[in-house]
């Protein structure tokens, strides 16, 4: 009797310090596998808008995606509606469309024809306006805008600037 | 305590320390068998050797295989394919079998349900089975992966971007299991440390777990007849050998099995001499692009029936049907009401059931390859609904089922 109580006492000590031990693994080897942080210091870009002309789409690369940048022309500007105007990004008086380049179906990569000002996704035919909102189906919404800052005329993409933010919070993007 | 004598010979030698004649008593020439069988119940010893030969092509792979994203690509098709002396026979065993097994496991997979091999105590091989498709799921895609070239990225962007789980929009979890904002360096290390390591581990941990499981419950046979093993067992050893329903494992009933095992490997190395190519995605010898999508994103054919039943929906519900899909197979044993253990031809609606959800299958995956566009997507479309309805119906289709 006494040994059994004894022994219920060793297995319950031993069951104590190996439930420590499991819970420290499981959160090691969860962190372990988290993004480096040099993975996650590079998953900032900084573009200097100055560079780019009018109606020329640009691709840049962040976090590994494709990013699209557009400087709209005045004609752009000016037929805007609300919704596209959502959209827009403005710096030192210049408009920009800037977005994830992958089309919200599935992930392809949409072409840019200058001449009628739209995009074109050869996977599935959804179709998109100079300003990134869906004009065709299958793509369930417009193009993704990522996280933005805007510091001068320098677009910060990975940090979340008040105009980024208020965008997201207006569901102009997920 | 244990007396050990001057052996006699090498084998009494053994056998005084490792009682080897006990265990090939056991695991071997007195493991009973049913008589009552075709060429259908040879297909798990098929699936062994298979995964022997994966095993194999993979040791020699990994010997010059670089898991780095700027060097996989060249070091699968430079190195391996022209520098390695036979190199390129390796990689094409290491395809085909990785295609063909999956072949293997449909067929083995639907002889067990055809002949209800998962009722009355064979619960747990079934379980186990469906777990072992599982660790082999994984085990293809984790592969798929390595030779880093445009089909491999984009599979592991879509595929882990399934985690996101729709609109919830998990996108920590999907950068927690790539390690990364897309698939790159830590993603591929850590799914070559998978698919060389703790995968195959656990392959190797659940094919004892299914051959246990077959040890208490015994093989069924084509009637699925409940054969009593001791009786039988006692008859063939006392003689009786062609009125006893049972024969030895070893040698009588792997002797046949070997003998199907023989014609399987000649219809193998004729697919890997002469007809890999299937097994050898045209697309994926480019090397991976994150910034060019491939036009069609496909998976390899033994994922298109649940692919296919991921795509004719919106997103969330696509999830929630291939999330059925994938667990609803393990379920049969209790979605299957009657009590009847014999070949699905005698059990009335349950053989219209089991042909029906063979040929969706098929439709599935011929729909799953073609592009979502008219009226494939309809086909497609109608094909999941059949293959869930099939599903939630089974428990009354089986419940009013007459006992044979």
């Amino acid at each position: 009797m006494e040994n059994n109580s004894r022994r219920g006492f060793m297995g319950k000590a031993f069951g104590a310090v190996a439930a420590v031990g499991a819970i420290g693994s499981l959160f090691a080897m969860k962190k372990s596998w988290d993004p480096l942080p040099s993975v996650r210091s590079a998953g900032f870009t900084t573009l200097d808008l100055s560079v780019y002309k009018e109606n020329e789409l640009i691709t840049e690369k962040w976090r590994g995606k494709p990013i699209f940048v557009l400087k709209k022309t005045a004609d752009m500007v000016a037929s805007q509606t609300e919704s596209q105007k959502a959209r827009d990004i403005e710096v030192n008086g210049s408009h920009y469309m800037i977005a994830i380049g992958l089309c919200t179906h599935l992930g392809c990569i949409p072409a840019y024809n200058a001449s009628n000002k739209g995009f074109l996704c050869a996977c599935h035919g959804g179709q998109f306006d100079f300003a990134g909102d869906v004009t065709k189906v299958p793509p369930p919404r417009g193009f993704d805008i990522p996280p933005f800052k805007i510091e001068g005329n320098t677009l910060v993409l990975g940090e979340a600037g008040p105009e980024y933010t208020k965008m997201k919070e207006s569901g102009v993007t997920l | 305590m244990a007396h050990f004598t001057k052996a006699t010979s090498i084998k009494d030698w053994l056998n005084q320390r490792l009682a080897i004649e006990t265990v090939e008593r056991v695991m071997m020439s007195e493991y009973w068998i049913p008589k009552n069988i075709n060429f259908l119940w040879a297909m798990g010893m098929v699936l062994v050797i298979t995964f022997a030969l994966l095993l194999v092509s993979g040791i020699f792979l990994l010997m010059y295989y670089q898991p780095h994203v700027d060097t996989a690509f060249y070091s699968v098709n430079y190195t391996i394919m022209r520098e390695v002396d036979f190199g390129w026979l390796w990689r094409h065993v290491h395809g085909v079998a990785a295609s063909v097994v999956f072949l293997i496991i449909y067929i083995h997979m639907f002889t067990g349900i055809y002949y209800g091999s998962y009722k009355k105590g064979r619960e747990m091989i079934w379980v186990s089975g469906m777990l072992l498709f599982v660790a082999f799921s994984a085990e293809a895609f984790s592969g798929y992966m390595l030779p880093w070239g445009q089909m491999s990225y984009w599979a592991g962007m879509v595929i882990t971007n399934l985690f996101s789980g729709g609109s919830l929009h998990a996108d920590g979890l999907v950068e927690w299991i790539r390690g990364d904002y897309v698939p790159a360096q830590a993603f591929l290390t850590r799914f070559f440390m998978l698919h060389v390591l703790l995968i195959p581990l656990a392959i190797i941990g659940l094919i004892g777990l299914h051959f246990g499981a077959l040890r208490i419950p015994h093989v069924n046979n084509q009637d699925g007849e409940e054969i009593d093993f001791d009786k039988e067992a006692k008859k063939y050893l006392a003689g009786d050998k062609a009125g006893s329903k049972v024969m030895r494992f070893a040698n009588d009933f792997m002797s046949k099995d070997m003998m199907v095992v023989g014609i399987y490997l000649i219809f193998f190395f004729y697919l890997v001499f002469w007809n890999y190519g299937f097994a050898m995605d045209a697309v994926n010898f480019d090397p991976a692009d994150g910034l060019k999508t491939p036009a069609h994103i496909y998976p390899e054919w033994y994922f298109l029936w649940s692919y296919e039943i991921l795509r004719p929906f919106s997103v969330d519900i696509g999830l929630v049907a291939f999330g059925f899909a994938q667990v609803i197979f393990v379920l049969l044993p209790w979605l299957d009401r009657s009590p009847n253990t014999v070949p699905a031809n005698r059990r009335g609606l349950f053989a219209i059931w089991f042909w029906v959800m063979l040929i969706n299958l098929i439709v599935l995956t011929a729909m799953g390859k073609l592009p979502p566009e008219g009226m494939f997507s309809q086909i497609g479309f109608v094909s999941a609904i059949v293959f869930i309805v099939q599903w939630l119906m089974l428990p009354f289709i089986t419940m009013f089922e007459k006992k044979v």
